[in-house]
């Protein structure tokens, strides 16, 4: 039987993957936006689970919501990456260091 | 269904759709159009906030509250909104990047500030947070053919992004262990007798950083100093006021109405991230040379005075945070609106710290409002800045955290260095290129009343903005 506790680690472990791929990685910043959308998928696998746990349906409409918002942040997420690899040729994560200190 | 509650949203919401529609189909002539109009929206929404925005209480499900907490900081936001947009005229024209989206995207952001003020509930929380941060992240990049405004768009985005994923976690986690999103369900949770459960902790944890990172309290506030330089400076003075009065007074509602019954849980990770701020924003700002940079260091610096009046968790504390943003708001559009001032002679920006040596002898009026500016900040006797840093410190040691009130205090004098710095360069050093003028008499007559206002003819004030600010804690209490 799968309980509340098996949900909440995966989406521990999901959401522990999500930070360590936007500090340790230091390649694309592309992954870099995979790893956000790690993050609010574990996210939403904690509602979801906590919803159905609870017998209360509000942690799915909030699921709901992160998933629209989660779909506008990417956009804008792109097109600002868009921009910047105009103007600099490059996505690369040290490649975003022209302001320091 | 009665809208009257949330009337200046809806002014706000359907103005900024139109005038988005205006900007399509106009394209670029109507730039100058949809700059006055969206002022005007933002003024029109905070005269609707008079009635039943501020008194009506808690509507739609316990969604959203009307109550005068939100009202003044609405009024704070939407105000700042307004001087952001009017600190912009002038400077897009002079590049290629002109365009009438800008006053839209601050319209968006202003409205997902006015959301997050008023929220009662986590869902909304979110959402305005979320509306916020992504016409924030537009507006970081918005000269998009200047390299640092995309890097420093793309740097927001990115932590922005982090930071409201960590938030949401800790809202699954409050929501998964108190069983409901409303913020009274929260407190009640966590009054149920015994120490709170783990999983709650974790909660108040993850969510208190989220909101840490949008007022870029230390230990996340590395972006601050990278987005305010890179960032054009109109859209600066636009992130170092409205979001940044939001954020706070979203924190002080959460923390006082949700998490309340566990204030012990909160004030001490509320207390570090106030030293912390004061004495990072202090120190780091030293060996500045960008007075962007500076400002932002100096906006750390400065929500660690606020987050100080947090900590006593009374009444008298959070009144103490809001007059302390009150005061704060005009302080720092007005530095910023000098910042924008500062032009070489061919128009161009200049943000060096040195342009302004000498300033005294070739422009003396810009010279005193900037020395009153600076003054205030750091909080010097007589200028206005000094009063709401008594009455945070006051809060402090009433609630019996004297040692966190004197601690504040050695970091005001640390932090008064650099302030005293660009005074000293501003009025004993050797004459600098004189700026060019500044044909923005709109933009002189609000530097002009802040300055007025934060100069010793503001302690006149106090009593009114006292009891407004008293009334407005006492609304969430």
């Amino acid at each position: 039987m799968i309980s509340l506790a098996h949900y909440l680690t995966v989406a521990a472990i999901l959401f522990v993957l999500g930070v360590l791929g936007i500090f340790l990685n230091r390649r694309n910043v592309i992954l870099m936006l995979m790893a956000i959308e790690l993050i609010l998928l574990s996210v939403n696998i904690n509602l979801v689970a906590f919803s159905a746990f609870l017998g209360d349906i509000v942690g799915q409409v909030m699921a709901m919501f992160v998933l629209t918002v989660a779909a506008a942040e990417a956009a804008i997420g792109l097109a600002i990456l868009v921009i910047f690899f105009r103007g600099r040729g490059s996505i690369a994560v040290e490649d975003v260091n022209r302001m320091r200190g | 269904m009665n809208v009257a509650p949330i009337l200046p949203e809806i002014i706000l919401g359907i103005g900024a759709i139109v005038l988005m529609l205006v900007a399509a189909f106009a394209g670029r002539r109507s730039g100058g159009f949809t700059s006055w109009a969206a002022v005007l929206l933002l003024i029109g929404a905070t005269l609707a906030l008079i009635g039943a925005p501020s008194e009506a209480g808690a509507v739609y499900g316990g969604l959203v509250t009307a109550d005068f907490f939100g009202a003044f900081g609405k009024s704070l936001i939407f105000l700042a909104s307004a001087v952001a947009i009017i600190a912009a005229h002038g400077w897009f024209e002079r590049g290629t990047e002109h365009s009438p989206e800008y006053p839209v995207l601050i319209l968006f952001s202003a409205l997902g500030g006015a959301v997050m003020v008023s929220a009662i509930s986590l869902v909304t929380l979110y959402i305005g947070l979320e509306l916020l941060s992504l016409a924030g992240y537009v507006l970081a990049s918005y000269r998009r053919n200047d390299d640092r405004s995309a890097e420093a768009g793309l740097k927001y985005f990115l932590l922005g992004a982090l930071a409201s994923g960590i938030l949401l976690y800790g809202i699954s986690l409050l929501y998964g262990f108190s069983g409901t999103m409303n913020f009274n369900g929260i407190a009640a949770a966590f009054e149920r007798g015994g120490p709170p459960s783990l999983g709650l902790l974790f909660g108040v944890v993850f969510v208190l950083a989220g909101v840490a990172f949008k007022i870029s309290a230390v230990p996340f506030h590395f972006w601050t100093p990278d987005v305010y330089e890179g960032a054009p400076t109109p859209v600066t003075a636009f992130f170092a006021s409205a979001p940044k009065v939001a954020a706070v007074l979203l924190g002080v509602r959460l923390c006082i109405d949700a998490l309340g019954p566990a204030t012990d849980a909160w004030r001490q990770i509320v207390i570090f991230a106030a030293l912390a701020s004061i004495f990072l924003g202090a120190v780091a700002a030293y060996g500045q040379t960008n007075i962007k940079r500076l400002l932002a260091y100096s906006s750390i610096n400065n929500v660690g005075f606020a987050l100080v009046g947090l900590a006593a968790g009374t009444p008298v504390g959070a009144s103490s945070v809001l007059f302390y943003m009150a005061v704060y708001v005009v302080m720092t559009l007005g530095a910023f609106l000098c910042v924008l001032w500062m032009r070489d002679k061919d128009g161009e920006a200049v943000e060096d710290i040195y342009a302004l040596s000498g300033l005294s002898q070739t422009r003396p009026a810009f010279a005193v409002a900037l020395a009153i500016f600076m003054f205030s900040l750091a909080g010097i006797p007589p200028l206005f800045g000094f009063w709401p840093k008594l009455l945070v410190f006051q809060a402090a040691v009433d609630a019996g955290l004297v040692a966190l009130a004197v601690a504040a205090i050695v970091g005001t004098v640390v932090g008064a260095y650099y302030y005293l710095k660009i005074v000293k360069i501003v009025y004993f050093d050797e004459a600098a290129p004189a700026f060019a003028r500044v044909r923005q008499p709109v933009q002189g007559a609000l530097i002009f009343l802040a300055a007025v206002a934060v100069s010793p003819l503001g302690y006149l004030l106090i009593g009114p903005l006292q009891s407004l600010t008293d009334r407005a804690a006492g609304s969430i209490f």
